[in-house]
């Protein structure tokens, strides 16, 4: 025998509803280093409005926010920070690696900058441009909320099972081979040349 | 104006001078370089150091020091700015900190540590300031490799479930 329902009552799935309440409020964590700070500043202003997908309420505290969004370059100093902030950050989260540097060390090619902050910590969204523009930013948003949707469990079981680090290999092979040599000049004055042709064995992945 | 002859008189004639442009440069020993510095401030009223850096000569053609260090120095009173410089070598290069001197050293030597390994005897706090405190390289210095000998991926690696 059907019941008809009363008005406004509908019923859904418990995750399908704490899917729609987390992805319309997202409240992002803005770790902004450089000029994809801007960016992530005018995003939120007037002009482009971040209020419209629910993501307007940056909280300096990452203990009230459920978004990390990197925006800017990382460096070795800053890394340790920014992991702890991560890990300060309640579950359910998310993390955004906004602009060239944040995605892959952009040109900051050298012995400081950290090439990738996927490397160090989960990234969910990677947005490209140097910097993006705010348009690109709110793309990601709301490609950020539709994953929230598809994926997202009440008890955030889906965190779970991702317990490898994404992205790519910490190393690629040709900078493995620098290390290598930049330490054996350092210690025994080999020539570079030498111990690099040497050392292009069937080397296993670090 | 400091006038060389007045310098070599009272601190030996190892100190030379170039002239370019306006520019001048005085180079002295590393021995003396203090007594210069101290001179140059009491006596000449250079009362400001804007700068303190240093140069690594390393694989340069025609360079007989590996590292120099300068002192841009101004006179506050006169305008006279003049560029003092000393030459040092490996191993341990050391030079007397002129904190004493000029309050503004202090970070500059700090600077001037961490980059290059120059130790400066008599510095307050003389630790590294801008890389990690347990970086064990001088960045600056020409035989350190552009992308570093793999410090920026020597980072504990965060997971999904592991956070």
């Amino acid at each position: 025998m059907a019941v008809g329902l009363p008005e406004n009552i509908f019923i859904t799935k418990l995750d399908a509803a704490a899917n729609w309440a987390r992805s319309n409020s997202l409240w992002p964590m803005p770790f902004a280093t450089a000029c994809c700070g801007i960016e992530l500043m005018a995003t939120a202003a007037s002009r482009h409005d971040l209020a419209r997908f629910g993501a307007e309420v940056m909280r300096f505290s990452p203990r009230q926010c459920d978004l990390l969004i990197v925006a800017g370059r990382v460096v070795m100093k800053m890394l340790p920070v920014l992991q702890r902030i991560w890990l300060q950050m309640p579950e359910p989260k998310w993390c955004i690696s906004m602009g060239a540097c944040a995605c892959s060390g952009g040109v900051f090619d050298t012995y400081a900058v950290v090439q990738g902050v996927d490397r160090f910590i989960p990234v969910d969204m990677y947005v490209p441009g140097c910097p993006p523009r705010p348009e690109q930013l709110l793309a990601a948003v709301i490609e950020m909320q539709a994953k929230v949707r598809r994926t997202g469990t009440v008890m955030g079981r889906e965190f779970a099972i991702r317990d490898t680090p994404v992205g790519p290999t910490p190393f690629d092979m040709d900078e493995r081979y620098r290390i290598q040599d930049a330490n054996l000049v350092q210690l025994g004055g080999f020539s570079a040349a030498a111990t690099g042709t040497a050392l292009k064995g069937p080397a296993n992945h670090g | 104006m400091v006038e060389l002859s007045v310098l070599q008189e009272r601190f030996g004639s190892g100190i030379t001078e170039h002239v370019f442009r306006d520019n001048r440069r005085v180079d002295v020993p590393a021995a003396v370089l203090f007594d210069v510095l101290s001179g140059l401030k009491t006596d000449f009223g250079f009362s400001v150091l804007i700068d303190l850096t240093a140069v690594d000569w390393l694989e340069y053609e025609g360079a007989t020091d590996r590292f120099t260090v300068v002192y841009l120095l101004l006179n506050m009173d006169s305008g006279e700015r003049l560029t003092v410089q000393t030459a040092l070598n490996l191993p341990n290069p050391t030079l007397t900190s002129v904190y004493s001197l000029w309050k503004a050293a202090d970070w500059m030597e700090r600077e001037v540590f961490d980059m290059f390994g120059i130790t400066f005897t008599g510095h307050p706090d003389l630790r590294r300031i801008l890389m990690p405190e347990e970086f064990d390289a001088f960045p600056l210095r020409k035989d350190y490799p552009l992308k570093g000998r793999g410090e920026r991926h020597n980072f504990p690696v965060i997971t999904r479930s592991g956070s």
